[in-house]
């Protein structure tokens, strides 16, 4: 899947730049997507770093174990394939939560952490499995509290309430997790009459 | 209640980072030696991503600066008449779920453009503010743990997206 979108950006990029004669735009975006990905992975080795380091005290200390403890019971009924007490759910809810309070660049690392823990319980590991799905599709639905980045620009652009769009954002994120949620089981269902394993 | 929420956001890092470490040295976790452990880990995961991020790069930037990205903005002007999605709010709709930092760019122009407090602007921040890069997501995460397969993950999480773009329109409509 990944595979046709990924060569479909390029193939349609390229031909594109043929016909209306951008050749020389498409070179430089070459060129400059290669520094892009190099001054991105620096930028993202840092809190990478940091975070996995916090998460490891965390571990270690019996935090992770606890925040599982208290939050199984919100994701029973989702994620249905996590063993009881298994720190996958610790590393999911940590990682929602920083996605919820909109931090930003602590959310890529502990997504990562949460995807490398679901790994651990996978038995085909080139093939996603339903919670690793789950938790894509609610990361991707992005529930969040304050989008701090569109308030500052709303403010730059001369904004007179700027954080008046907050129940707005809510209410729209609200309706997209659910509708992603609901999706997944619709998908998941239909996947198994088509073929039940 | 938005300042209390804001402060919370402000607080949220320092202090989930005081209780790690709190809790750490009353569990007497020897910290440091504990962080550089998991630190190192941490790089090793970058590395792993490293590709990933130049591959997903090259398609987004190939795409965005041969005008590619413009003309199917063009494309799609058809069905969002159809579905009553107001022209302008369009090109945010597709480049967000591609690329985070063309999006922020988009934003800021367009609210330039159409001013904060407009409806069209309100529905830009709140789009923008509701929705996430889901190509660059599910290909990092993925990419991470060395996921091919990722089943319908992409149609789900479209789907959601679709549901943020209708709900945005809608609720800025229907609350002023």
């Amino acid at each position: 899947m990944l595979n046709y979108i990924w060569v479909g950006m390029i193939l349609v990029g390229v031909l594109w730049g043929l016909v209306t004669g951008r050749m020389e735009q498409v070179t430089e975006a070459v060129i400059s997507s290669s520094e892009e990905g190099v001054k991105l992975t620096i930028l993202l080795a840092g809190v990478m770093c940091l975070w996995s380091g916090l998460m490891k005290i965390a571990q270690k200390s019996g935090l992770v174990n606890a925040i599982t403890k208290a939050s199984r019971d919100i994701f029973k009924g989702l994620f249905t394939d996590i063993p009881e007490n298994h720190p996958a759910i610790g590393a999911i809810v940590l990682s929602f939560a920083a996605n919820f309070l909109g931090l930003g660049n602590a959310a890529t690392p502990l997504g990562i952490k949460a995807m490398e823990s679901l790994q651990t319980l996978n038995d085909k590991k080139d093939t996603a499995t339903d919670d690793m799905i789950l938790f894509m599709v609610i990361n991707a639905s992005c529930l969040q509290l304050i989008p701090t980045n569109v308030i500052a620009l709303r403010d730059a652009a001369g904004s007179k309430d700027a954080a008046g769009i907050l129940p707005h954002v809510w209410i729209s994120s609200l309706i997209s997790t659910v509708a992603a949620i609901l999706f997944y089981f619709i998908f998941k269902s239909f996947e198994k009459r088509r073929d039940p394993a | 209640m938005t300042i209390i929420m804001s402060w919370l956001s402000k607080a949220a890092i320092p202090g989930l980072i005081i209780i790690i470490l709190i809790f750490g040295i009353i569990k007497k976790v020897p910290v440091f030696d504990t962080f550089l452990e998991g630190a190192r880990e941490g790089l090793e995961t970058t590395i792993r991503i490293f590709p990933v991020l130049v591959g997903i790069m090259l398609g987004i930037e190939i795409l965005s600066k041969s005008g590619a990205l413009d003309m199917i903005v063009l494309l799609f002007r058809p069905l969002a008449n159809f579905i009553k999605i107001p022209e302008e709010i369009l090109p945010m709709a597709i480049i967000r779920p591609i690329s985070g930092s063309a999006s922020l760019g988009l934003l800021s122009k367009q609210l330039k453009e159409y001013g904060p407090d407009s409806l069209i602007g309100r529905t830009l921040s709140v789009l923008m503010g509701s929705t996430e890069t889901i190509f660059y997501t599910i290909t990092v995460y993925y990419g991470a743990i060395g996921v091919k397969k990722t089943r319908y993950t992409l149609w789900v999480a479209l789907i959601a997206g679709l549901a943020g773009l209708i709900s945005a329109v809608v609720v800025c409509r229907i609350l002023q």
